[in-house]
């Protein structure tokens, strides 16, 4: 990619992480350049989910630094201070959760509405915009308890897009979908990808990865054991864990 | 990946990840479930039924010991209805403004019990069980015997009637019981909802009041009846510390009265009149329960 030469947007350093005795991430490093997408595979527990919630503060790390544009996140203490991060990077997680007390539209207004302070006209507008884009127009105002899953997600991936971050990062985010609205989403992370949004996914669809990504990560066990561009990857491994991970999939 | 917080309501049963989101849904309506629980008031048709059968065997077994010349016991109960309503409405009064302070202040009670300051945390928590598993009636005492009967501010003299000191009496254990129902509804929301807030950059006090709390309210709303269907019932206790409500009017009645016999005529007269009450608030309260436990 072209982005090669400029500042990474996603700086990761040395992660560790641990829940009490148990270390989930020994010391991860990897970097996202500004409208890259990035996809990391690896058997559950590898600690995928966990480097995530960690990039957008969810999950406070115990050694090592994380950085997101102007962001040095291992040193963010104050909600405040949280708060500023978040604002630029969104997660989107498995289980959708939208918030069940309001409609699809309303899903998608709060945050600008209420955090950003944003002109709730305004917000309307690009609410119904972007419930357009995900092919959801027909159901704004519609409760999230009466959508299927696959739009639950869209709506969830709308909600997130409304607050214009600069950094995406989905969280296995059609593992709970049928075969058939996997697609969907997949689609609308598709064209997110083109349009030149720094995507950030734990992923395990193959395929999808092998297509979209410019870089693959293989972990397991808290570290990193590969990475390179997919056609690499996938089809020419050089470890023998990441050969027999992808035997078992692919 | 779980992680214990604050508001986990019990510890993960299990360490399957597939059996990971059914133990978490298992224990989050556990943890409603034991807050309504608390105050579950079964009134069936049949109760109406069997207290119907003990009005109708307490008039027949006074009339049986009507002396001649004297009136009937419909008619001497008819007599005496005006009185004892009022004496009811007087009930349902202290009853609407007991709960009212108590819910109002409970609620409070409630978040300071899931505030992230430890001292406002412990402080709410031990003042919630303290009046929730203190006797009612003791409670009542304390606030007939402790309060003043009347206070002087600037040269003013108001006096405090036996009702209101008994009133705000019933209204602590109301408080402390509305202060577990919001907490407990509160803690019944899944995490991934405070995760999915956070992310989208609310805060703690713009989650708790945009995303988490509206969810509480249908949650909250079954128990909070039950907690007044039960209130309404106690509001009889009053009647031990001289307030003249219904049940005392019935003794003051009785005695009034001078017959041998009246005294189960008269009793499960005034039992009818709460069943009457307390049933439909009962009936709907279990509807409304049925139907969010399908919703959720």
């Amino acid at each position: 990619m072209s982005a090669a030469s400029a500042e990474p947007i996603v700086d990761i350093r040395d992660v560790h992480q641990s829940f009490g005795k148990v270390e989930v991430l020994k010391g991860i490093s990897l970097s996202v350049p500004k409208g890259g997408v990035v996809c990391i595979i690896g058997p559950s527990g590898s600690g995928k989910s966990t480097l995530l919630r960690c990039i957008n503060g969810l999950v406070p790390i115990d050694q090592g630094s994380i950085r997101v544009a102007d962001f040095y996140v291992h040193k963010l203490v104050t909600d405040q201070e949280k708060i500023a991060l978040r604002k630029e990077v969104s997660i989107i997680f498995q289980q959708y959760n939208l918030f069940p007390h309001k409609t699809a539209l309303e899903n998608v207004m709060m945050a600008p509405v209420h955090v950003l302070k944003e002109n709730k006209d305004e917000v309307r507008v690009r609410a119904v915009v972007l419930l357009k884009k995900v092919g959801l127009s027909a159901k704004a105002d519609v409760y999230p308890g009466e959508l299927s899953g696959g739009q639950q997600q869209r709506v969830a991936i709308a909600r997130s897009l409304a607050m214009r971050p600069e950094v995406m990062l989905f969280d296995e985010v059609t593992a709970a979908l049928d075969p058939e609205t996997v697609k969907e989403v997949l689609n609308t992370i598709r064209e997110l990808a083109q349009e030149g949004m720094t995507c950030m996914l734990v992923t395990h669809e193959m395929r999808f990865a092998r297509e979209l990504a410019d870089v693959v990560y293989f972990t397991d066990g808290g570290v990193i054991v590969e990475s390179g561009p997919p056609a690499e990857l996938f089809d020419r491994p050089v470890k023998e864990r990441t050969r027999a991970f992808l035997s078992q999939i692919l | 990946m779980s992680r214990l917080r604050w508001n986990d309501p019990l510890p993960q049963a299990t360490d399957l990840p597939v059996l990971l989101p059914a133990a978490a849904r298992l224990a989050r309506n556990s943890a409603a479930q034991r807050a309504t629980d608390a105050f579950s008031l079964h009134l069936l048709p049949a109760h109406g039924v069997a207290l119907l059968v003990l009005f109708l065997i307490g008039c027949g077994w006074a009339e049986a010991q009507v002396q001649p010349g004297q009136p009937s016991i419909l008619a001497t109960l008819w007599k005496w209805t005006p009185v004892l309503l009022r004496g009811f409405l007087f009930n349902l009064a202290i009853s609407a403004v007991a709960m009212a302070a108590g819910t109002i202040v409970g609620l409070f009670l409630g978040f300071a019990q899931i505030s992230l300051l430890p001292p406002v945390r412990k402080g709410a928590w031990l003042t919630t069980h303290f009046f929730r598993n203190a006797p009612w009636l003791v409670l009542l005492f304390y606030c007939m015997f402790l309060l003043p009967f009347q206070v002087t501010a600037f040269g003013m003299t108001i006096p405090i009637p036996d009702w209101i000191k008994a009133t705000l009496g019933l209204s602590l254990p109301v408080m402390a019981n509305v202060s577990e129902i919001v907490r407990g509804a509160i803690q019944s929301i899944p995490t991934t909802q405070w995760e999915s807030a956070a992310s989208l950059a609310f805060n703690r006090r713009q989650t708790l009041w945009m995303i988490i709390f509206p969810q509480c309210i249908k949650r909250m709303l079954p128990p909070w009846m039950n907690l007044y269907a039960i209130l309404t019932m106690a509001t009889v206790l009053t009647s031990i510390v001289g307030v003249n409500e219904m049940m005392g009017l019935t003794r003051q009645a009785l005695s009034a009265e001078n017959r041998s016999g009246l005294l189960l005529a008269f009793y499960s007269y005034v039992l009818f009149w709460f069943f009457l009450y307390c049933y439909p608030i009962a009936r709907w309260t279990v509807r409304l329960e049925a139907r969010y436990a399908v919703n959720d």
